[in-house]
């Protein structure tokens, strides 16, 4: 594989596994503008235990991911208790919060940022990728996934029939928030090198704008919706500026034309084989 | 010392006003959350500074089209989210006013380039020295429109049609479509109104510091929105009272602990503030916001 293919290859990876990091929550109706503060958590947890322990990546990949999950989930309860607009800048402040704290704390290299002495391939890391998105649908379709649908439709309802709004909330929060580690982790093992800035509020706003643009409703939309954003300026060979442009563009357009996303359940419907319509 | 940090932080907190009233005005009509004004915001300070430097426009004509500017963006950003997304998912409308917040920033990177520009003023330097302060009068001045502007508001909210209809709105979209209220023309207005708000905002902003670039509207959006939800979501007293506070809360805190560090109180008081008292200082008494 040329360099550049593994690079694109890397990029992709990780954006796919940050849009279900963004998917969890948005499929339970909970739109988290955090994800990168849950990014810097796992990348500076599994970096830290790299350089100082020495231990092998898949290990501090593993300890990321429970420490931004269980981050995830003391956060969640208390800020899910907020709602709408409100739990939107909750987690728009947890993620600059850990930004900016990660910049001033000078063991992790604060501004200068920190280099990570493990190392983890494009094989490793696109692997894990796939990985995520076999958990998501095989989760989509548990007890869990199910719930986090009801509770995105309508949440009275679902509390009516007896869905435990809070706690399908919180889990898939916190999921999420586990993916958004592993991301992390990955991200600077295979870069070797992070920095607190990287993973501002800008990062987390893209996430859930190519989550969004994909949809919501399927284990597909993600996925879509961040092969888009990554391989825009391989489509239409341009520069960075023009990148954002178009995406910004075509997410506008689509919302107008398709609120919930490209892929929806209807189209998912529509496309299986041999079902009379 | 402590007293200049304090003059400091009010002339800061006049802009952060500006940008919370903006905010708070969509949020407490129609409960939505523009992300799009930090981007307007800038479009006043950068079309303003090209026009005065690139067309070589006179200084008042090119401020006066930097404000229509702020006000038409804001209506296209009207037709786009509000007005078409009104009935999706409440997340659809915000995620599309954030896809303008980076298609504007980007056009005006394309065209007029990403660097820091000198923003010429027509007057030189002026400060009033007294009791051993140093005040600008740039930033006075935007004190003084800010807080002159907020009253206008205030009594256009309590006194005119247009107020009636927009606090009708606030109350239920519904019941106000069925009592006879043209949301297809109140919404505009709405928006073309925190429209300019926000570009002057962004004039005054490159007034005082003399100088604009592409990126002056992601400084200071996450400061007007902490004013906004401190002083309560759709309170517009509220907005001022909490942007002045932002402004000397960070103003101390850059003079005590230093920049960085500032941020971080400031992102945790927000924090705080969310779990704990959602409502803000003042509650949710100007313009109501309807809630779940």
């Amino acid at each position: 594989m040329s360099g550049y293919a593994e690079g694109l290859l890397v990029l992709l990876s990780i954006n796919v596994i940050v849009a279900y990091a963004a998917f969890l929550p948005l499929a339970a109706g909970q739109l988290n503008l955090g994800v990168a503060g849950f990014m810097a958590i796992g990348a500076y947890a599994a970096a830290f235990l790299s350089n100082t322990l020495g231990w092998p990546v898949f290990a501090t990949v593993g300890c990321a991911a429970l420490a931004s999950g269980a981050a995830g989930l003391v956060v969640g309860y208390p800020v899910l208790r907020a709602r709408g607009i409100y739990l939107v800048l909750a987690t728009l402040a947890f993620g600059e919060l850990v930004r900016s704290g990660l910049l001033n704390l000078d063991f992790v290299g604060g501004a200068a940022g920190y280099p990570v002495s493990g190392y983890a391939g494009y094989q490793a890391v696109a692997g894990v990728a796939l990985g995520v998105v076999a958990f998501v649908a095989w989760l989509y379709h548990t007890r869990l996934g199910l719930n986090m649908m009801a509770v995105r439709d309508d949440e009275v309802a679902a509390e009516q029939f007896g869905v435990k709004v809070r706690n399908v909330k919180a889990a898939a929060f916190a999921i999420g928030a586990l993916l958004a580690g592993i991301a992390g982790a990955l991200y600077g093992h295979h870069f070797s090198y992070i920095e607190a800035q990287h993973f501002n509020v800008v990062q987390s706003v893209y996430i859930a704008m190519y989550v969004l643009l994909g949809g919501v409703q399927t284990v597909a939309g993600p996925l879509l919706g961040a092969l888009f954003f990554t391989l825009i300026p391989e489509l239409f060979r341009v520069g960075d500026t023009w990148r954002f442009v178009i995406f910004a563009v075509v997410l506008i357009l689509t919302m107008v034309w398709r609120p919930e996303g490209l892929v929806d359940r209807d189209l998912l419907q529509r496309l299986r084989p041999g079902r009379a319509r | 010392m402590l007293a200049q940090q304090l003059v400091n932080g009010l002339l800061l907190g006049s802009i952060y006003t500006l940008v919370g009233v903006a905010f708070t005005m969509t949020i407490g009509v129609l409960n939505f959350l523009n992300f799009s004004i930090p981007a307007i915001f800038m479009l006043g300070g950068m079309l303003s500074w090209a026009l005065i430097v690139l067309a070589g426009l006179p200084w008042l004509g090119a401020v006066a089209l930097g404000l229509a500017a702020g006000g038409i963006a804001s209506l296209i950003v009207e037709r786009f989210t509000y007005r078409w997304l009104k009935t999706t998912h409440p997340d659809v409308p915000l995620i599309s006013s954030v896809a303008f917040l980076v298609l504007f920033e980007h056009l005006v990177i394309l065209h007029l380039g990403a660097h820091i520009q000198r923003f010429p003023v027509p007057f030189g330097d002026a400060n009033i020295r007294a009791a051993g302060l140093i005040i600008s009068i740039p930033q006075l001045c935007a004190l003084g429109i800010a807080i002159g502007l907020v009253l206008v508001l205030d009594q256009v909210l309590r006194r005119t049609q247009l107020g009636r209809c927009l606090r009708a709105i606030a109350e239920s979209p519904d019941t106000a479509r069925l009592l006879g209220v043209d949301t297809n023309r109140i919404v505009p207005a709405l928006f073309g109104i925190s429209g300019m708000f926000t570009a002057l905002g962004g004039i005054l902003f490159a007034t005082n510091y003399l100088q604009v670039s592409p990126f002056i509207g992601n400084e200071v959006a996450l400061k007007g929105v902490a004013a906004m939800i401190i002083g309560g979501m759709g309170n517009i007293w509220g907005a001022v009272l909490g942007g002045l506070m932002i402004g000397i809360a960070e103003s101390l805190s850059i003079h005590f602990v230093g920049g960085a560090a500032a941020e971080t109180v400031i992102f945790a008081a927000l924090l705080l503030f969310l779990c704990i008292r959602p409502t803000g200082l003042f509650g949710d008494r100007a313009v109501r916001a309807q809630r779940v």
